[in-house]
């Protein structure tokens, strides 16, 4: 158990920044999930943690003691591969007491270990089997356990549920999260999916081209998100923008397709993108003309997608409970305490003054 | 599939057989008839069961003033093992070496090993002959396998075999702590060795049926190989022993089918138990 800092790490490949400036601290036990589109750098800045690649500049520490020099195996972490990575010669026993052969420890401690671990997963039976065998939830958990076996004071993960299928990936996903609190293990989890990030993390980190776009709490980001690529990300389906300037002394926005959107609070600032969630929007508001194009019934909800009407450019989705039926034009309402307001050219987030 | 016998896909395997099989029966058919027969062209396709023991013969005491057949087949099976075993050592270390790590002039490394296949052997065979001289290795055991043992081709295909595994598991193993060697021996053997085994009955039988080179380094009749013995024994074409020679053409045959048939079970089961 163990905390872990990053200072200034960067990394360029060639001419190739990918990670500019990082700065992270993780807490003793808590779970940072690193989420991005991809090519953000995401996969990179686990690697250097684990001590596959060098950074370019920067210090990784990890519980205290400085490992930026060193050798992954004397990291003392371990890493859950996307594809697994088990030895395919290699029993599931042998699997996990690789790395505990290779430090010495005796033929006793291992096959306890071992045992424990398999125990915690629930693969005792599976002990003699060959990874081939196995189904990929069982390999996952094979992974799983041998990073569990050894102890370590971070655990790595790389998208570890992305060559799932859906159900099992729901599944495991409180798995890994009810492990990770048990052993209160301090961890990183790599992933793309906006969900298992929201679920899994006690905190995010959005990275965006290399630079943290974002470091919060989930909720947080989904309700504060700091800037547009954030809030594009987080949240399904993903926030409506829409193009304006603030209007009435900062507490209202003008749209650029006409309606004037009131606000709380006031804000300073000019040109803005005016960012809702579709479920923030009502119908039979006042706010927006729609032209509806698509309705897709998910059974509890619908989602209406359209257009501002007269603006070919500004596309709309508005999230419904219940069933709709389909009407080619509706009127929607904005929930002004749900509207976020970010700076038309950094694309950063507004706050109301005071607040 | 269909239940109805395909007449035409038999004829043409039975074709097949025929063609492959027939040669080699013939020589057996022949090792155990009269020379004067096989010399008039009066080759019967049924054996003479009767005259099984020019195959004891042969394998104790030779023919016309060679080593005995079982002398020669110790010198083919020793030389062809250590062709075998040192190409297939040399061409993993340096296929690892290529593929695991990064070092000055890797690429140039490897080209230089790849220009190698467009020689020759016949090209540096007086050159490869004058360095085994200054060795002083002519005319010895060493000598007629050593200049052998180095594979072009071999190496080219274990670099394809070794570049084959994922970079995840190499990364597994680092973070498990396995250093280079143990790597080499715990993980990238085993996952190769269906691949290992398949080339070591190709490297065998390449060298089992080695002429060139031990005619050349060895003059001494006690390195005779059998292929080189089967050469001296049908010697002036009039006083051949040719029952004596197919003989020996059919024994020279068993350790080499004995190679493919043994290791073949072995490199199935590795094809089988592989892999993910």
């Amino acid at each position: 158990m163990a905390t872990l800092e990053l200072q200034g790490l960067r990394k360029s490949f060639a001419a190739t920044q990918v990670l500019r400036q990082i700065d992270i601290a993780l807490a003793d036990g808590e779970m940072l999930v690193i989420v991005g589109a991809s090519g953000c750098g995401k996969s990179t800045l686990l690697r250097l943690v684990a001590g596959l690649e060098t950074p370019t500049a920067g210090r990784i520490t990890i519980g205290g003691r400085d490992v930026t020099g060193l050798d992954p195996s004397e990291r003392d972490i371990a890493m859950v591969f996307q594809n697994y990575a088990l030895y395919p010669h290699m029993s599931v026993f042998d699997n996990m007491a690789y790395g505990l052969r290779i430090r010495g420890l005796s033929r006793g401690d291992i096959t306890r270990k071992v045992e424990d671990a398999a125990a915690l997963l629930g693969l005792e039976a599976l002990l003699s089997r060959k990874p081939r065998q196995l189904s990929g939830g069982q390999r996952q958990r094979v992974a799983m356990g041998r990073a569990i076996v050894r102890d370590p004071k971070l655990f790595l993960f790389d998208e570890p549920l992305s060559n799932l299928d859906a159900k099992l990936r729901v599944q495991m996903r409180a798995e890994i999260r009810r492990l990770q609190r048990r052993l209160g293990v301090t961890s990183l989890y790599v992933t793309h999916d906006q969900v298992e990030a929201m679920t899994l993390g006690d905190r995010l980190l959005i990275l965006h081209e290399g630079t943290p776009a974002q470091l919060a709490t989930p909720m947080e980001v989904f309700e504060r998100p700091a800037d547009t690529y954030v809030a594009g990300f987080v949240g399904s389906p993903t926030m409506n923008f829409l193009p304006g300037r603030l209007a009435r002394d900062g507490t209202a926005v003008q749209l650029d397709a006409g309606p004037l959107i009131p606000l709380q609070g006031r804000r300073s600032g000019d040109a803005v993108t005016l960012g809702i969630r579709p479920e923030h929007l009502t119908l039979g508001g006042s706010d927006l003309t729609l032209t509806v194009d698509l309705v897709e019934p998910l059974g509890s909800e619908t989602l209406l997608h359209g257009r501002v009407a007269g603006r070919e450019a500004d596309a709309i989705t508005v999230k419904v409970a219940g069933a709709v039926t389909a009407t080619e034009t509706v009127t929607v309402g904005v929930q002004a305490d749900q509207a976020h307001v970010f700076d038309a050219g950094t694309g950063k987030r507004i706050d109301p003054l005071g607040q | 599939m269909k239940d109805r016998p395909d007449y035409l896909a038999h004829a043409v395997l039975i074709l097949g057989v025929v063609l492959f099989a027939l040669p080699v029966w013939l020589v057996f058919a022949g090792s155990t008839q009269d020379s004067d027969a096989i010399m008039r062209g009066d080759l019967s396709l049924i054996p003479h069961l009767s005259n099984l023991s020019v195959y004891k013969r042969v394998l104790l005491h030779g023919t016309m003033g060679t080593e005995p057949v079982w002398h020669m087949l110790m010198i083919s099976f020793g030389m062809a093992m250590a062709i075998a075993c040192g190409k297939i050592v040399i061409s993993i270390l340096s296929a690892y070496a290529v593929v695991f790590f990064r070092f000055p002039f890797r690429q140039v490394a490897f080209w230089l090993i790849f220009v190698t296949l467009m020689l020759p052997v016949e090209v540096r065979i007086i050159p490869t002959y004058a360095v085994m001289a200054d060795f002083g290795l002519i005319n010895t055991f060493t000598g007629l396998w050593v200049p052998l043992i180095a594979s072009a081709t071999a190496t080219l295909l274990f670099r394809q075999v070794f570049t084959a595994i994922p970079d995840e598991l190499v990364e597994a193993a680092r973070i498990d702590g396995a250093g280079p060697l143990r790597f080499l021996w715990d993980i990238v053997l085993p996952v190769s060795r269906a691949n290992i085994a398949a080339l070591f009955v190709i490297l065998f039988v390449y060298g089992w049926n080695q002429y060139l080179w031990p005619l050349l380094v060895a003059t001494n009749q006690g390195l005779d190989t059998i292929v080189i013995g089967i050469v001296k024994m049908i010697g002036e074409e009039t006083q051949t022993d040719w029952g004596a020679v197919m003989a020996t053409a059919v024994l020279a045959l068993v350790p080499p089918v004995l190679v493919v048939v043994l290791m073949q079970r072995w490199f199935v089961a590795g094809l089988t138990e592989g892999e993910k």
